[in-house]
Order: C-alpha cells, then sequence, then structure tokens
C-alpha cells in the first residue's frame, strides 16, 4: 500500500468515526426532541383548561317571578326555580329575536347556569328585587371559540354554534361582557356530559383512595418480603422459585394483572367493582415486585459490617435486621416505593377492566364508593367527540404528569439527601 | 362490620402489647424474677397471640360466608329442573339487588322471600363471625398470658412469627403468578370447551360480537368460525415490530453514545430525560398517537395521495417505539458499561478507532446482554394496552399495509370486557384465552431476556 493510499484509508477510517458519532447525537436529539413535541404538544393544548369564559349579564331578581320572598328558608329556595329570570335575561341581550331564535339565544349559556344563579342568590340574598350583573358559565362551544380552540370561519352547518349566536356572542364580547376566570370547578366538580361542567375531582379523589389502598398493601407487604428475601431466606428451591417470581412479575404486562382482578377478586370473590378498593389491590399486586427489587438493592448496599457489628455484641438475626439494618435503608426502600407508586398512578388498562371506566359523577369519599382515576378520565374523556374534552384531557394529563414529576423528584431527594454512600 | 372488627382487633392488640409488657417489667421491679426476654417480647407476644389468630379467622370468614349463603339460598332453585343451571348466577345476584333495595325495575314476586332470607342468613353470619372472633381474643390473650406466668421463652417465638409472616410476603409473589394461571386457565378451558383450541389459534376471522346474534340454541353452531386469533397475533406481531424498528437503532445509539461517547456532565442531564419517555402515562402516548400523530399522518398521506386511515398501525407503532427507547437505550448502556476497560484497551492499543473498538470489540461482548435488552422491549411492546387501544382500531384483518387500522390482543381483551359482562358466555372467556396467550408469550420472552442478561452479566464478573 502506497503512502497515499494508506492517507485515503485513515481518511475513509476517520469518517467512519465521524458517522458513528453522528448517529449517536442524532439518536438522543431525536428521543429528547419527542419529548419535547409531547410535552409541548400536551401543555399548549392543556393549559386553556384552567380558564373558563363567562358571560356578564344582568339579572334581575324578581320576587314574583322567583315566587320567594327576604323570609324563604334556604329549602325553599334551592326548589324554587330561576329559569324564568335568566332566560328574561338572555332574552334581553338581543330584543329583536325572532321567536325561533330565541331556543339560540338562551343555549349560549351553560346549562349549570341556573343553579349558578341560584348560588349566586344564596351567597347574596340582599339582591332580592335588583338588578345587579351576575357571571355565567358560557356554553361549551362558544367557550372554545373564545379561547380559539375552534375556526370561526367555517361553514354554519359545520360547527356547533350557529350565525345567530356568533353575533350575538361578538356584540357583547365587543362590550366586554365577556370575562375569563380561573376554572376552580375544574378541580372540585365531577365528571359531566358537558364539557364546560366536567372536572377531575372525582377522579383526582379516586386515584388519591386507589392509591392510599395500593400503598397500604403493597409497602408493608413489599418491604418485609424484600428484607425476608435478602436476609432471611435460605438458599433452598422455595427461595429460587420466588425469586424467579418476583423478577417474572415486574414484567408480566399490567392488563393481565386486571384480567387477575376480574376473574378472582370481582369474579369469585364479589368485591365491588369499579371501586378503590379492587383497583387499589389490583395495583398493589402489580407494584409489588417494583417495590421488592429497588427495596433488596437498598438492603444489599448496608455493609455487612454493620451486620456483624450488631451480632458481635449479641443481637439475635431479626434484631441486628430490624434495628440496624434496615433503618440504614430506609431512604433507599423509600424511594423505590414512591417510584413503584408513580407507576402505579399512571396505570390505566388494569383499572378499565374492572370496570373503572364507569360515568362516575359524584365525588368518592371511601374506598367502595365507584370511583375513577386520573388516567382512565383521560381515556374517557379522549373518546369523547366535544372540541371541549380535547383541552380537559390534555389539562388532565398535565395535572398527572405534575404528581408524577413531583413524586419522582421527591424520591430522588430522598436518595440524595438520607442515603448513606459505604466505601 | 368488617372496619368495626378490625379497629376491635387493633385496640385490643395494642392493650395487650402495653399490658404484657408493664405486667412482665413491674413483676421484674417487684418480685425480682428473672424473665427469659425483655419485657417488650412479652408484649409483643400478648399482642400476636391476641391479634393474629382474629385476623386469620375474620379474612377466612369474610371471604366464604358469602358462598355459604349462596349455596344455602340457591339450593332450592338447584333442585328446581325447570331452572337453567347457567342462570343460578344471575339469580342470586337478582336476589342481592332486591336485599339491598338497589334492584332496578319490576321486583319478580317469587325472589322477595329469597331476599328476605338472604337478610336474615347475612344477620345471623355477621353476629357469628363477631361472637367466634371475641371468644378467640378472649381464649388467646387468656392462654397466651398463663403462658408468660410459665415464663417462656417469648422473644424466640416472636421472631419466628416475625419470621413468617416475612415469608409469607414473600410468598404472595408466588400466590400472584398462581392467582393469574389459575383465573386465567380456568375461564380459558371453559372457553376452549366451546371453541376449539386448534381453531383458536388458527382461525383467520375475529368477529367476537358475532356470537351474539343467533338465540342461544344456535350459539354453539355459529360459535365456530368467529374466534380466530391469527388476525390479533398478527397485529400484535406487526405493530410490536414497527415500535421495535423505532426503538432499536434509536435506542440503541443513544446507549452507545451515553456509554462511550458523552462526557459526564451531558451524560447526567440526558440520562434522566431520555428515562422520562418510560415514566409518561401510556395513556398519555395513546392520547397523543390518536390525536396528534394519528391526524398528521392521515395530513401527510393526503398530500403525497396515500389513503392513510386515522387510527393507523403506523402511528401506533412509532409512538409505541418512542415509549420504548429508554428501555432499550438504558439496558444498553449498563450492558456496555460492564465490559471490561481491558477490552477497548487491547483494541485502542492495535490502532483501532474508537467506532472501530466499538463495533468489533464491544459490541460482539456486549452481544447477549444487548439481545436480552431487545428482548424485554419487545415484551413491552406485546404486552403494551392504552397506545394500541386508543390509536390501532379495532379492525381484525390480515394486512401488511401499516397504513390501515390493525388490532392486537391486549385491544380486543379491553374492546370485549369494557362494560358489563357475563362470565358465562364464549366471548368474555375469549378475552381470557387471549389473556393466557398474552401471558405465556411474554412470559417464555421475558425467561429468556433474563437469563441471557444474568449469563452475560456472570461472565464478565
Amino acid at each position: 500500500m502506497t503512502s497515499k493510499q494508506k492517507e485515503i484509508f485513515l481518511k475513509k477510517r476517520y469518517r467512519a468515526e465521524n458517522r458513528f458519532k453522528f448517529f449517536g447525537i442524532f439518536s438522543i436529539t431525536l428521543a429528547v426532541s419527542f419529548l419535547g413535541i409531547l410535552l409541548f404538544n400536551i401543555f399548549s393544548s392543556g393549559l386553556s383548561a384552567f380558564f373558563k369564559t363567562k358571560i356578564l349579564l344582568k339579572i334581575n331578581f324578581d320576587e314574583k317571578k322567583l315566587g320567594i320572598n327576604i323570609n324563604t328558608s334556604e329549602k325553599e329556595i334551592k326548589a324554587s326555580n330561576f329559569n324564568e329570570i335568566l332566560q328574561e335575561a338572555l332574552l334581553n341581550l338581543d330584543l329583536l329575536t325572532p321567536e325561533l331564535k330565541k331556543i339560540e339565544l338562551i343555549d349560549i349559556v351553560s346549562v349549570d347556569a341556573t343553579y349558578e344563579l341560584k348560588r349566586f342568590y344564596l351567597k347574596h340574598k340582599d339582591q332580592l328585587n335588583k338588578m345587579i350583573e351576575v357571571s355565567l358559565t358560557l356554553s361549551d362551544d362558544l367557550d372554545q371559540l373564545h379561547k380559539g380552540n375552534f375556526p370561526r370561519d367555517i361553514p354554519e352547518d359545520r360547527r356547533r354554534f350557529s350565525d345567530f349566536q356568533l353575533k350575538v356572542f361578538d356584540e357583547q364580547n365587543a362590550q366586554n361582557k365577556i370575562i375569563t376566570e380561573f376554572n376552580f370547578s375544574f378541580f372540585t366538580n365531577a365528571d359531566s356530559r358537558d364539557p364546560e361542567l366536567a372536572g377531575i375531582g372525582s377522579s383526582l379523589m379516586g386515584s388519591l383512595l386507589t392509591l392510599l389502598v395500593c400503598l397500604i398493601l403493597s409497602f408493608p407487604i413489599g418491604i418485609l418480603a424484600a428484607i425476608y428475601l435478602e436476609e432471611f431466606a435460605p438458599k433452598n428451591k422455595i427461595t429460587e422459585i420466588i425469586e424467579i417470581n418476583v423478577n417474572n412479575l415486574a414484567a408480566v404486562p399490567s392488563i393481565v394483572f386486571g384480567l387477575l382482578g376480574l376473574g378472582i377478586f370481582l369474579n369469585y370473590f364479589y368485591l365491588p367493582r369499579s371501586t378503590p378498593l379492587v383497583g387499589g389491590l389490583v395495583l398493589a399486586l402489580m407494584t409489588l415486585p417494583r417495590i421488592i427489587i429497588p427495596c433488596r438493592a437498598a438492603l444489599k448496599a448496608v455493609p455487612p459490617s454493620i451486620r456483624e457489628g450488631a451480632l458481635a455484641l449479641g443481637a439475635s438475626k431479626v434484631q441486628t435486621v430490624m434495628h440496624n439494618v434496615v433503618p440504614l435503608a430506609m431512604p433507599g426502600t423509600l424511594s423505590g416505593t414512591i417510584i413503584g407508586l408513580s407507576q402505579a398512578l399512571g396505570e390505566t388498562a388494569p383499572l378499565i377492566l374492572i370496570g373503572m371506566v364507569a360515568f362516575i359523577n359524584v365525588v368518592p369519599f371511601y374506598p367502595i364508593d365507584p370511583s375513577a382515576v386520573l388516567p382512565v378520565q383521560v381515556y374517557l374523556w379522549s373518546e369523547s367527540a366535544e372540541r371541549g374534552f380535547v383541552e380537559k384531557t390534555s389539562a388532565t394529563i398535565i395535572i398527572l404528569i405534575f404528581f408524577l414529576a413531583f413524586m419522582n423528584s421527591f424520591a430522588i431527594y430522598l436518595r440524595n439527601k438520607f442515603e448513606r454512600k459505604w466505601s | 362490620m368488617n372496619l368495626t372488627i378490625i379497629t376491635l382487633i387493633i385496640v385490643f392488640s395494642l392493650s395487650c402489647f402495653f399490658f404484657g409488657k408493664t405486667r412482665v417489667s413491674n413483676k421484674i421491679k417487684i418480685s425480682g424474677k428473672k424473665f427469659n426476654s425483655l419485657p417488650v417480647y412479652y408484649g409483643y407476644y400478648l399482642a400476636a397471640w391476641c391479634g393474629l389468630p382474629a385476623l386469620i379467622i375474620l379474612f377466612f370468614w369474610s371471604f366464604s360466608d358469602l358462598y355459604f349463603i349462596k349455596f344455602l339460598i340457591l339450593s332450592d332453585f338447584k333442585a328446581d329442573p325447570t331452572i337453567d343451571k347457567n342462570k343460578l348466577n344471575l339469580i342470586f345476584t337478582e336476589i342481592v339487588s332486591i336485599a339491598e333495595k338497589k334492584f332496578s325495575g319490576q321486583i319478580p314476586k317469587n325472589l322477595v322471600p329469597y331476599a328476605e332470607r338472604f337478610l336474615n342468613l347475612n344477620k345471623i353470619f355477621e353476629l357469628s363471625k363477631l361472637a367466634v372472633i371475641s371468644s378467640t381474643i378472649v381464649f388467646s390473650i387468656f392462654f397466651s398470658y398463663k403462658q408468660i406466668l410459665k415464663n417462656i421463652k417469648a422473644r424466640e417465638s416472636v421472631e419466628k412469627v416475625i419470621r413468617f409472616i416475612m415469608f409469607f410476603c414473600a410468598a404472595i409473589a408466588v400466590l400472584t403468578t398462581l392467582g393469574i394461571v389459575l383465573s386465567l386457565l380456568f375461564e380459558s378451558i371453559k372457553f376452549f370447551t366451546v371453541v376449539p383450541i386448534f381453531d383458536f389459534i388458527t382461525g383467520t376471522n375475529w368477529a367476537p360480537g358475532r356470537a351474539f346474534i343467533r338465540d342461544a340454541s344456535t350459539e354453539i353452531a355459529d360459535v365456530e368460525n368467529v374466534f380466530g386469533a391469527v388476525p390479533l397475533f398478527w397485529g400484535t406481531f406487526f405493530i410490536a415490530a414497527i415500535a421495535m424498528c423505532v426503538a432499536v437503532p434509536v435506542g440503541l445509539f443513544s446507549g452507545i453514545y451515553m456509554a462511550e461517547y458523552a462526557r459526564s456532565k451531558v451524560r447526567k442531564i440526558v440520562k434522566p430525560l431520555i428515562e422520562v419517555l418510560a415514566g409518561i402515562p401510556t395513556v398519555v402516548y395513546g392520547f397523543f398517537a390518536a390525536l396528534t400523530v394519528g391526524p398528521f399522518f392521515r395530513a401527510l398521506g393526503e398530500t403525497i395521495g396515500l389513503d392513510v386511515s386515522s387510527e393507523s398501525a403506523l402511528a401506533a407503532g412509532i409512538v409505541m417505539g418512542v415509549m420504548i427507547i429508554p428501555y432499550v437505550s438504558s439496558l444498553t448502556d449498563d450492558v456496555i458499561n460492564a465490559v471490561p476497560l481491558a477490552l477497548r484497551e487491547a483494541s485502542y492499543s492495535m490502532g483501532a478507532t474508537k467506532s472501530e473498538t466499538i463495533k468489533k470489540v464491544v459490541l460482539p461482548a456486549a452481544l447477549p446482554g444487548i439481545v436480552g435488552a431487545i428482548l424485554l422491549a419487545v415484551s413491552r411492546a406485546v404486552g403494551e394496552t392504552m397506545i394500541v387501544v386508543m390509536a390501532a382500531g379495532l379492525g381484525a384483518r390480515l394486512t401488511i399495509n401499516p397504513l390501515e387500522a390493525s388490532t392486537t390482543i391486549t385491544t380486543q381483551i379491553v374492546t370485549i370486557l369494557v362494560g358489563d359482562q357475563s362470565f358465562n358466555n364464549p366471548k368474555t372467556q375469549a378475552a381470557f384465552a387471549l389473556g393466557i396467550t398474552l401471558f405465556f408469550f411474554t412470559l417464555i420472552i421475558n425467561i429468556i431476556a433474563l437469563q441471557t442478561v444474568k449469563k452475560f452479566k456472570e461472565q464478565y464478573d
């Protein structure tokens, strides 16, 4: 080989080197940008759900029309009908409304508006027989229009609000009667068929209860199992079988745990369907191996000298482990548990199978109340046709990701802050 | 009821603990008598005797009483030859819902006395449960206190109990596997008595909805051609393959770069960032695939004149691939780091460039580990549910066109089991048959993968 050929060959080799390195950088950039696109997409479409559009309406709390007076009890007020004064106020927006269009005018506010009026009145009873401006939730379609999530320049028959409603909306907007408020009800309301009323209250509570059941079951059992396997288990066939089982269970698809829950907990033990109790049970079984494995690693990291020291002072094996080894392994154990729970929080498929996809319009308080959970709420809303549910879904995802990020960073904090390095 | 009993047991156990502890320490103080163990162990001893037997009885009682009640109530119906045996469960749930006043619709008159009987039996069982448990508590406290007075070696007994509880907790993993296998097998066997296993594995037509169209008398004849699972196996394989096409190259190169090239500062930022991809719930990926990626491909297809379905195997597969990237990259990273430095140094000393060393020395050495990592990723892809449920569609067809909708085992399980279902029809049981197929398939892949990784690690330890 001449020196020139050698040089060409060398250049070729260096080019290959650079190419290889470029592939690596390219892959990493690709993976990170996927993450970026995903998060950007969710956040950009979900943030608007934290706000809702309201209209300021002049309402006349006429006691004759309401059929109540100053002394009417709260119970009777709740039973009375605020629809008439609401409709009157709405029709006053455009006095020239033709008879046929009146229903469209009434439809610009949410179906919840009469109840909002009622709640307003219960707080301001002194407003009886007075004219006052009240802010009422707009219907979902106009809400989406106002947020710019829905194009206004498409033909009337392809959108869910009419030209007439659009005209009234624009007039009110020009008079600054359309306002945007922080959407508190999104956090407190239960699910609803109407997007402007739907909230994550029930699924947030459901997730909390499910996770609580899961924690109560999986944390002690997981830690005790890890201690047994790491510290006490004799080297025999039974231990080997248990270890293989733990490792395999960690890789079993989550949906199989759902089938287990359906086949055993619901069909065999008759536990109540759609409840956090069963959900927590299923998730606990799923989380167990994911807790046992990091716990064992944490126990293994405690140096033998600690055990030997305790044993030398006359402690029994159980005393050694419980008083000396486990406390030192606690930070690792806790962070492992939290990460396991955060995976359980994001789990959907097994919960769908045990019936946690039901439409729940009340907020649950006990583990035996039917409820939904956050990820299942995402699934349910993503199947809905209304445009308003898209931003709700994204907003739910934002909340879910927020919780996951919080739990994971707490776990990392615990590990970095309290874990002792032995070396 | 159960909650009250549990609270009762806890209160009793706690008071037993303090009672035993103070009692023994007082005795030591007053009479100077020597005990075998520290006072606190006598407290534990007493508490364990008080709590454990009662809890065990409570556990088994609560799970079995409904069975006894059901047996007692249904014994009348079983004797009646005019009633279909398969409807017994339905009758029982009706009776229960009448008793709990949750029955919707016209209440069948003939069931009302049974509902009353159900309530009565329930009451009897509850009361006898309370009686049995309280007498157990009293008896065992009495017994264990006598033992304490005999100065038994309390620490040893307590430690034995602790060890046994720990062993039981570890054994729950085995029980879970057993539970999975049994529950799946139980329903699957029922399914395979109606639908031959051969038809299930080789049939190419999947339309479980049709199993319902005819009435009950012809159902069996109708069941024959609608439970062919081959399209589902194909769809699962196909989508997993698309996912691996994304995940393997990207994950592998990311892992290699992170292990061999990246400076530790870059690594510290990038590695967790990529791992975030694995921490995002799958339902989020499903939403992203269904609402963003699917329509994006559809629009892209329209501009170049291709007909892309908005629910396509391609969209689901690619998004799934993105989800799997960190599984491949992290494991690759670990595996490459486990390859001894000496191998690399030998290669450098021969004048090889870094990439040549990686390609010719490090990767071959790490190959078993990488294969294990990829296999684990495949098992993830096969078992993944939400992405395909939300983005891959439901059409069970044998197609190699990634632009069409496709369906998978997991999608069908979810579709069949969403909502109320009765357990006595082949459609529901089919979901369990699919489940057991999925379970064993992923189990085999996992075992192979874990073994290869383990062997690889042992090789360089």
